[in-house]
């Protein structure tokens, strides 16, 4: 057995560098940059060296990889047969999730050195990018669903600091308070699915649950399975309430509104949380009760269509939008969408039926290295121009050779164009989809065209279409970016070229059994690189020049275009939801309530105290004597009660 | 049992008794006082005692059952002697300028070998001279500050109001012996009976003494008067330690001897406790003193104590020594700032704590951290506190009790709130000027904050307060 005790460091470091940083940052503002870069190296070096001794030199026990409890700690005993623990578990899918986060991080860090050179708060900038990593680290370790849901919520209280980081102006703010809102709204469901749950498996613990839940013949299984509420049993209703508090994060329709206002924050931010870690959270908290979900083939279905129906909807927000960041939000919601769906469509986590469960981690994989590199790039782009419109862009490719290639590079790879490795994982979840269900491949195919089609419209109207920009001259231009920020550009993209070829299957299954998928060229591989090329083709002739096509075919497409590019109002139907119906239907008579009725009710208390406390003033201002009549009075009356009513 | 097991057994009180005649020759013999040196050593004396004190486990009893020693009153000593050093420490730059510091050491520890012999008793007698030893020589420590008319008045109430109170406890008391024929807690348990009518008679006596001293509504008159009158370092003993005293052997009582009456004393408790909350909240609301401020919130909080104590089980004597250890450190901490902003420039209203964060930002960050505790909000100790409180009187099955208690945990966030509100947020022109504290003032807040801080987070500390009570 190999020893992992050193791997408490992984989450002691973070926290302790936050907190250094939180409480002495001020005094040493540039200091707090190199001090939280460094910890996150030392972090992702201790998590590399975690993969390669898991993966690696303890390999598998009987076939599989084994779950490893690398440390315990019982915190609160509630009985003898439920407690809350705090703990670490390892396992082939917390592992990567470690490797994923403390890179994207590390690299985030790094960059953030030149992107937030400067900025007044430096210091708590990084302190709350530790609190962050932490609380990911923490999540992605957790043993069980309770520790799971406190780092969930701290991730979302460290996300709502950094995307209020700019707290000075106002769209920041609010964009703060609607993520974190709307992420709040939707851990409602997901407390009260762990409350129905924990309470029908009697346990908390990740092991346990899974054990119980998926031991058909079990009591346990079996209560949870038969008490049903409005058709439908508690375990699916439990499951369906966990996966509302995912797809919250995720930014599933329609809990995704919070996502493109999160873009406020700093790019570097939004390369980490809203495009690598935090928002993959949904995804991976359904592959940690997945064999749960595999039970109850409905939920699954839920999962599916929902991921489907949101990579597909936000692929087509995406072709309208203008603002580069926002593409990019669209994008990660899209490509989350593929996430969720290949999980869904994995009809079981036996062998080869876990396809779907591969592919999908595999792509969340592959996914935050491209995407994280995107908004990295986009952030070098936005350094440069200071601003986030497309339209203020255009010709960047001399000026900014590397980023220009860094980001064709991970465009090519979203698109799925082989060798990236974009390509792998999602052929991967296209096969598992066609596999499972042919609608949602026809859809995924569809997805898969019109991605590439806005990626490549983003890219040539960053690079390309015109060729050269009127507002910048005569300004003095600092360069391309400085080398810390080049520097993490070219690793992502080393790394998006290469991680493709990591024999995914092998590592990571839905049963820790190899999963041998071997690699020939087949007809769906060729449809899906189709596809990709097909949208990169129709982008290539709309806009690597200027031309007037796409124009005439929004203005022809009319009010087609404009509510798509309004995201479907979206947006607009929720502040009518909340504003309209039920600030006036809910809100207007509680605060009627509360105003006539509480509040009166308080006054009536305050009187009442007011008027009480005066009466005993009378004898509470010295009068020893009044004080023994009351003591007297009192014992009567309590030797009454007890001889007399209580006995 | 050998001499050796004797002192084992009682190392608590002998070793407070040794302090006593020690101060007592010092007294004597010398002419001029060195006061930094006396409380250097009861310092030092009592860190040792509460090192010595985990020594060993001496279980048993001596003197023919009069004085018990197990793991939990070990535990309950450990934590009264454990305050008393936070409470000596708190008050170490008012005592160096006490003329009298050496009588108030003095005092202060003839009280508490009164506790240690109230915790520790197996017998009424006993518990009834350890009661009264606790309280006179705090009536005295009360009227310390000699020179203030409130001070003697506070003290002058204390007295007349427990001489009534040990009045009617002693009548209690007589009668149990009287019906029963013995004073020894297990003989008279064996023949307790809940249905003769003077016994159930006796119990109301008895529960009554107790009230006086944890201050339960309707029995807390006193308790504003002389805590605002009394100087701080007496205030927060008469909060904490006394207090904490009497609910350890409270509970012991409660258990031991009448087991039988349970369903009467706890319909009993839970009326109190109910009263007791609401009132004790309702007054707080109105208070400008902090200290009168605090003396209500501790009534409040006895409140919330009796929850814990109704279900009877080993749960709910767990969770009231938890919660008591966590008071401690909270209101400790609130007292130490009061005295250190008290003893500096003599402000106590609330109103003088305005804008207190500008010119003393860590004593209001301590003083913020108390409250919260107080207010049981997460992740303070306090909230595990009341946590564990109300899983006890869950246990027991009080779901209406529990809502009142909910209830009144939320009003008591406004008044608790007022105070932070008050340091961080109200302008004032003319705030507390900036206060160099001294060091042992500090390290109570270091101490406190850390308590607060950590203690809800080590689930050891429940765990083994757990392991050694007791219940029915």
């Amino acid at each position: 057995m190999t020893d992992y005790s050193y791997i408490s460091l992984v989450l002691i470091i973070p926290i302790a560098v936050f907190v250094i940083t939180g409480l002495f940052g001020k005094k040493f503002s540039a200091f707090s940059g190199i001090l939280g870069t460094v910890g996150m190296l030392v972090t992702a070096c201790l998590a590399y060296y975690t993969a390669y001794q898991y993966f690696i030199v303890g390999g598998r026990t009987d076939g599989a990889y084994p779950t490893i409890i690398a440390f315990k700690q019982t915190w609160l005993q509630f009985s003898p047969s439920l407690s809350i623990d705090f703990g670490i578990m390892l396992d082939p899918i917390s592992v990567m999730m470690l490797v994923v986060v403390t890179t994207v991080s590390l690299m985030v860090h790094f960059y953030s050195i030149g992107y937030m050179h400067g900025e007044e708060r430096y210091a708590t900038y990084y302190s709350f990018l530790s609190l962050f990593s932490f609380s990911m680290l923490g999540l992605v370790v957790s043993t069980n669903i309770f520790q799971m849901y406190m780092f969930w919520e701290l991730v979302g209280v460290s996300s709502f600091l950094l995307i209020g980081h700019y707290f000075e102006k106002p769209s920041a703010v609010s964009a703060a308070k609607k993520a974190f809102i709307v992420t709040r709204f939707a851990d409602l469901g997901f407390l009260a699915g762990i409350l129905v749950l924990s309470f029908y498996s009697e346990s908390l613990d990740f092991q346990t649950i899974i054990h119980r839940m998926t031991d058909h013949n079990g009591v346990i299984f079996l209560n949870a399975n038969a008490a049903s509420f409005m058709g439908l049993s508690a375990l699916t209703w439990a499951l369906c309430l966990i996966f509302i508090g995912g797809a919250g994060k995720s930014a599933m329709f329609p809990l995704h509104i919070w996502l493109p206002d999160a873009m406020e924050g700093p790019t570097p931010v939004s390369a980490l949380i809203h495009a690598a870690t935090m928002v993959v959270a949904g995804v991976f908290l359904v592959a940690r009760l997945f064999p749960v979900y595999a039970q109850i083939p409905i939920t699954l279905d839920v999962v599916a269509y929902v991921g489907i129906f949101s990579a597909f909807f936000a692929a087509i927000i995406a072709c309208t939008q203008t603002d580069i960041k926002r593409v990019l939000a669209f994008s990660t919601m899209s490509q989350i969408g593929y996430m969720m769906f290949s999980l869904g469509v994995a009809g079981g986590f036996w062998r080869e039926k876990g396809l779907g469960y591969t592919a999908s981690m595999f792509h969340l994989f592959t996914h935050a290295m491209f995407k994280a590199l995107l908004f990295l790039g986009a952030g070098a782009v936005i350094h440069y121009v200071h601003s986030n419109e497309m339209g203020d862009m255009g010709g960047l490719r001399k000026k900014m050779p590397i980023t220009n290639i860094v980001f064709f590079i991970a465009c090519l790879a979203i698109s799925g164009v082989p060798p990236l490795s974009g390509f792998f994982s999602k052929e991967e979840i296209l096969t598992a989809a066609f596999n499972h269900n042919k609608i949602i491949y026809a859809v995924g195919i569809l997805t898969a065209c019109l991605t590439a089609f806005y990626m490549f419209r983003l890219y040539f109207m960053i690079f390309w279409n015109k060729s050269s920009i009127s507002h910048h001259e005569g300004e003095v231009h600092h360069g391309e970016a400085p080398f810390t920020m080049k520097l993490p550009l070219i690793l992502l993209a080393i790394a998006t070229v290469v991680v493709g070829f990591i024999p995914f299957g092998k590592y990571i299954s839905a049963d820790g059994f190899a999963l041998e998928s071997e690699f020939h060229v087949n007809l769906l591989m060729i449809i899906a690189v189709l596809s990709g090329l097909l949208g990169i083709t129709i982008a290539t002739v709309f806009y690597m020049k200027p031309s007037e096509m796409p124009a005439k075919i929004s203005s022809s497409l009319g009010s087609i275009y404009s509510s798509i590019h309004q995201k479907f109002f979206i947006d607009e139907i929720c502040f009518f939801v909340t504003k309209k119906i039920i600030f006036n239907l809910v809100s207007a008579p509680s605060a009627w309530f509360d105003k006539n009725v509480v509040d009166e009710m308080m006054n009536f208390i305050s009187v009442v105290t007011e008027n009480t406390s005066d009466g005993i003033k009378s004898f509470q201002s010295g009068k020893i004597a009044d004080y023994v009549l009351w003591f007297f009075a009192s014992v009567i009356v309590l030797s009454v009660l007890i001889v007399f009513y209580l006995s | 049992m050998s001499l050796l097991n004797y002192i084992s057994m009682m190392r608590f009180e002998l070793f407070a008794l040794g302090v006593i005649i020690f101060l007592l020759l010092v007294k004597i013999f010398s002419e001029k006082l060195n006061t930094s040196f006396i409380l250097g050593l009861i310092n030092f004396s009592l860190v040792v005692l509460l090192a010595a004190s985990f020594i060993g486990h001496p279980h048993g009893s001596v003197f023919g059952g009069m004085f018990l020693n197990d793991g939990t009153i070990i535990l309950e000593k450990q934590i009264i002697t454990f305050a008393t050093l936070l409470i000596f420490l708190q008050a170490n730059f008012w005592l160096k300028k006490q003329e009298n510091c050496l009588e108030f050491c003095l005092l202060l520890f003839s009280v508490l070998i009164g506790m240690y012999f109230l915790v520790s008793s197996g017998n009424f007698l006993m518990f009834y001279l350890g009661l009264e030893m606790a309280t006179i020589p705090l009536a005295a420590l009360a009227a310390f500050e000699f020179g203030r008319m409130r001070s003697a008045e506070a003290a002058g109430k204390m007295i007349l109001s427990s001489a009534f109170s040990s009045a009617i406890l002693l009548f209690g008391l007589s009668l149990i012996y009287g019906t029963t024929g013995s004073l020894d807690f297990n003989e008279v348990s064996l023949v307790f009976s809940s249905s003769s009518a003077l016994q159930l008679f006796t119990l109301a006596f008895v529960f009554v003494g107790f009230a006086f001293k944890i201050s339960i509504v309707p029995f807390h008159l006193w308790t504003a008067d002389v805590y605002e009158g009394s100087p701080v370092a007496v205030t927060s003993f008469l909060s904490v330690v006394s207090k904490g005293a009497s609910l350890f052997i409270f509970m012991t009582v409660l258990y031991r001897v009448f087991p039988i009456a349970q369903e009467t004393w706890v319909h009993i408790l839970v009326l109190l406790s109910a009263i007791t909350m609401t009132i004790g909240n309702l007054f707080a609301m109105r208070q400008t003193n902090i200290k009168r401020f605090l003396a209500f919130s501790s009534i409040t909080q006895a409140g919330y104590i009796l929850i814990g104590v109704t279900s009877a089980s080993a749960l709910s004597m767990a969770s009231v020594i938890y919660f008591i250890l966590i008071y401690t450190f909270s209101n400790i901490c609130a007292f130490t700032v009061v005295s250190i902003i008290a003893n500096r420039n003599g402000k106590e209203d609330i109103g003088d704590y305005k804008g207190l964060y500008k010119t003393n930002p860590l004593l209001s960050i301590a003083m913020m951290l108390a409250v919260f505790s107080l207010a049981g909000i997460p992740p303070t100790a306090g909230f595990f506190g009341k946590l564990f409180l109300l899983t006890s009187g869950a246990s027991a099955g009080l779901i209406v009790l529990l809502i009142i208690a909910s209830l009144n945990m939320v009003v008591s966030l406004y008044y608790y709130l007022r105070i932070v509100k008050a340091m961080f947020v109200d302008k004032n022109e003319n705030p507390v000027e900036k206060i160099s504290t001294d060091v042992s003032a500090k390290a109570v807040l270091v101490i406190c904050i850390a308590g607060i801080l950590v203690i809800g987070f080590i689930s050891f500390v429940f765990e083994y307060i757990h392991s050694l009570s007791f219940g029915i």
